[in-house]
Order: C-alpha cells, then structure tokens, then sequence
C-alpha cells in the first residue's frame, strides 16, 4: 500500500549552502531527492522508511556537463537523457551513453539522475560499471569543505557507501581517454527497455604497441555492490592483442564476484553469462590487434 | 491538508492552481485536484507507463513526479494532445488502426507517440518501438501500435 503524505515532508533546498547546512546540523535526519525514479517507487510501495526529503533537483551547482582539458565532470543532478544527448559523452565515454540508454525507458531517463544512480547504491544499476570503466572520481561536498574520492573505493557493502552524514555528491568526474581505446558495455536482462540488470559488464582498454596498457572492467549485479573486476584485470594488463589469455581471464573472473540467487536470475546463471559475455568482449578486443 | 502548498502550473494550455503535499503524486493532482482521469495509474512504480504525461516537453512517468517539481511547469496531459474539435493526428491513427484493445495503456501510449513524433518526425519501425519502450500493453497489441504511430508519421508529413 502506498505510504502516508502526513508521515513525510518534502523540503526544498534553496541552495547548496543551505543544503549542506541542514545536512550537517540534522546528520542522518534527511534524505536527498532528485528525480525522484528511486524513492517515488519506494514511497508508492509504502516502503519509505524516509520521513524528511530534501529536494535538490533546483541546485544549479550539481547541474551540467562541463568539458575540461583532463575530461568530463558532470553534475549529480544531469540525466540520462542529458548523458544521450551530450556529444562530449558520445564521443569520449560511449559506455556511459550506452548505460543511460539502458536505463529504463525514455520517461526515467528524463528524469533519473547520475548522482541518484550512485547514490540509490543499488549493485545492479546501470552506469557504475561503466564508471569504474572509466577510472571516475566522486565529489562530496560538506560544511567541512570538498573531498575526492575514487569511485571504486565508494562503495563499501550491500547500500553502503564511503559517504558521510553531512555530505552531498555534487559531481563525477571522468578523466579524458587518451591514444588508441576499446569500450565495452553489455547489460543482460529480460528485455531491452525497463529490465534491471542480471549481469552487467564494461569495460575500457588504452592500446599501447600492440597491449593493453590500461584496462579496467566494471561489473553490475554479480556482488553486492558495484565492483571491479580486479583479477581480471591483473591477468589482461599488458597482455598483447591477438593472444589475449581468454581462458585465463574467464577464471580469473569468478574470484572477482560473488553472485546471488534472487527472482531475477540465480547466482550460477549470473556466473556463467558474466564468464561468457567477458569471453565475447575479448574475442573482440583481440581483433583489434591488426 | 497539512504542509500542503500553492500549486500553480500550465495544464494543457490554462493556468490552473491547486493545493498539494508536496510529496503527492504528481498523478493523484491531475486526477483527483485536476480532475482529469484521463491519465491511468497501471504499476505504480514507473515500469509500465500508463500514466505518462508531457512535463515541460519531455515524457515523464508522473507516478513518479512529486507534486512540488511540477512548480511551475507546463504540464500537458491525454486531453490536451487534441486541437479543438479535432483529435491530434496520432489520436486520429490509433482511431483507424484500432490500436486500443482495453484501452488502459493507450493514453501513455498516444503522450509518448506525441513525444515520439515531436524529436523524431519520420521514425522508422525501431525507432517507434524505441520511443514506446516504457509502456506497456498487457494486451500485447503492439504491431497496430506501431502501424498507428507510423501512419500518423505519414499523415502529418503528408500535411493532413
């Protein structure tokens, strides 16, 4: 049954000093809310637990895609729509396009954000892996000032999160790929437009002479939370194209997941399609090495 | 209402001004504070579509939309795809086609066909299928979906 409007308010931040004021003298009373695609379902479920919304969708400072010389830093509040329709994006981090397309459909990615995406933690959502493709780093403001942190060390545990009482995720950064690349993203779910993810892999290659000289693969949905695929990785770098140890890399794979049964897929499904869809991204990336 | 605040947004086309918690539903104003049933609650939860709506020119799932965002906001619903004494060319396409079977999903379906037909004038089959990706027909009557939303495409093109 849907939740009680008396039990909640919904309070409107006039700006992001404002917001950060009241997040550091209520710590842990209030929730931020921006599109609302996340915790409108939760509240529709009467599943809120929630009970004092911040509403920073109007905060100007978390909005936009700004293009600097060492990459992208995009506002927690831009939205898949924005991500599909930024050329920018299109054209150095195709794997964020690809994971804002698929996202839901049209009318969540009008209103969904990337930061809520972050933030909402959920370990099969659609753009982390490509985040930790990309090497992202997070902004987190507070009263106390701004700090970095690399995406990869964010998420902690099943919705937890390097992210304390008093501060807010202002921004992404992604920094600018270089030289001759590779992006790989791949979502499987049930279909195509509203499915949530039962396996999700990206990935992002630098080719130097002939290897991989960077490669980082995020993976969605196969523990619980977000995550590198760190081994993986460890076995590909520096590895050359036209040999890559693809069986290697396959084994490798399952000490870098933990995956779980639940209605959407089991956890030996999960294993099995992750193996393969990493087999077929190699099968790929190998064909670069003319 | 307690908390509830001064709502003034465009609703196809008139000012319009209700009292709302800012957390509602943008869905319950427009049915129950709008009084425009025209717009369908189907989930609940922004998977399938049937209460879409145009908020500032772009398709939202207004289950999803508290009330308070719609500040403002140029709001355009079923009823105002319309032109007066005319339904809209996509209206018109599911018309002939018999593209509604229940007809639960169709007003979802004829705001993000109007969307649809807004960005992209002369889409072809995947783009339409793309473009109506987020709602659902439990009917399954997708292929006259599709073929009213191409023919309105053509209608228009065609200056009718």
């Amino acid at each position: 049954m849907r939740g009680f409007l008396p039990d909640h308010q919904l309070r409107q931040a006039a700006s992001l000093a404002d917001a950060l004021e009241l997040l550091a003298r209520e710590p842990g009373v209030w929730t931020p809310l921006a599109g609302g695609t996340d915790l409108m379902v939760l509240f529709n479920a009467g599943r809120l637990k929630a009970t004092h919304l911040l509403d920073i969708s109007a905060l100007a400072d978390l909005r936009g895609i700004q293009e600097q010389p060492e990459g992208l830093s995009l506002g927690a509040l831009t939205t898949y729509t924005e991500l599909r329709e930024t050329p920018a994006v299109h054209r150095h981090f195709p794997n964020l396009v690809k994971s804002a397309r698929a996202t839901g459909a049209l009318a969540i990615q009008n209103r969904g954000t990337l930061g809520g995406n972050i933030a909402n933690a959920s370990p099969a959502a659609d753009t982390p892996p490509s985040l930790l493709a990309y090497g992202a780093e997070l902004e987190l403001a507070s009263c106390r000032g701004l700090r970095r942190v690399a995406y990869d060390a964010f998420h902690l545990g099943y919705k937890q999160l390097d992210l304390a009482q008093d501060e807010l995720l202002v921004r992404i950064r992604v920094p600018r790929p270089s030289g001759r690349t590779f992006h790989f993203f791949r979502k499987v779910g049930t279909r195509q437009a509203q499915a949530i993810a039962k396996v999700c892999v990206a990935a992002f290659g630098r080719i130097e002479a002939g290897v991989l000289a960077e490669f980082r693969v995020g993976l969605g949905a196969v523990a619980p939370q977000p995550v590198r695929a760190r081994r993986v990785e460890q076995v590909l770098l520096g590895a050359r194209l036209g040999a890559l140890p693809i069986a290697e890399a396959r084994e490798a794979l399952a000490a870098d997941m933990s995956p779980i049964d639940d209605i959407r897929a089991s956890a030996h499904y999960r294993s099995v399609v992750a193996a393969n869809v990493l087999g077929q991204m190699l099968l790929e990336l190998n064909k670069m090495h003319e | 209402m307690p908390e509830s605040i001064q709502l003034t947004l465009t609703v196809n086309g008139r000012e319009r001004t209700v009292l709302a918690h800012p957390l509602a539903r943008l869905l319950d104003v427009i049915r129950e504070q709008l009084e425009l049933a025209g717009t369908k609650e189907g989930c609940g939860e922004g998977e399938c579509g049937a209460c879409a709506v145009l908020l500032d020119g772009r398709v939202v799932n207004s289950c999803l939309v508290p009330a308070s965002q719609a500040q403002g906001a140029d709001l355009v619903t079923v009823e105002g795809l319309a032109r007066p004494g005319a339904l809209s060319p996509v209206q018109a396409a599911f018309l002939e086609h018999n593209a509604a079977q229940c007809g639960f999903c169709t007003p979802g379906m004829l705001v993000s066909a109007t969307d649809l037909l807004n960005r992209c004038p002369n889409p072809r089959d995947g783009e339409v299928r793309a473009g109506l990706a987020g709602n659902l027909c439990r009917c399954t009557g997708y292929v006259k979906i599709v073929d009213a939303v191409l023919s309105a495409a053509a209608a228009v093109e065609a200056g009718q």
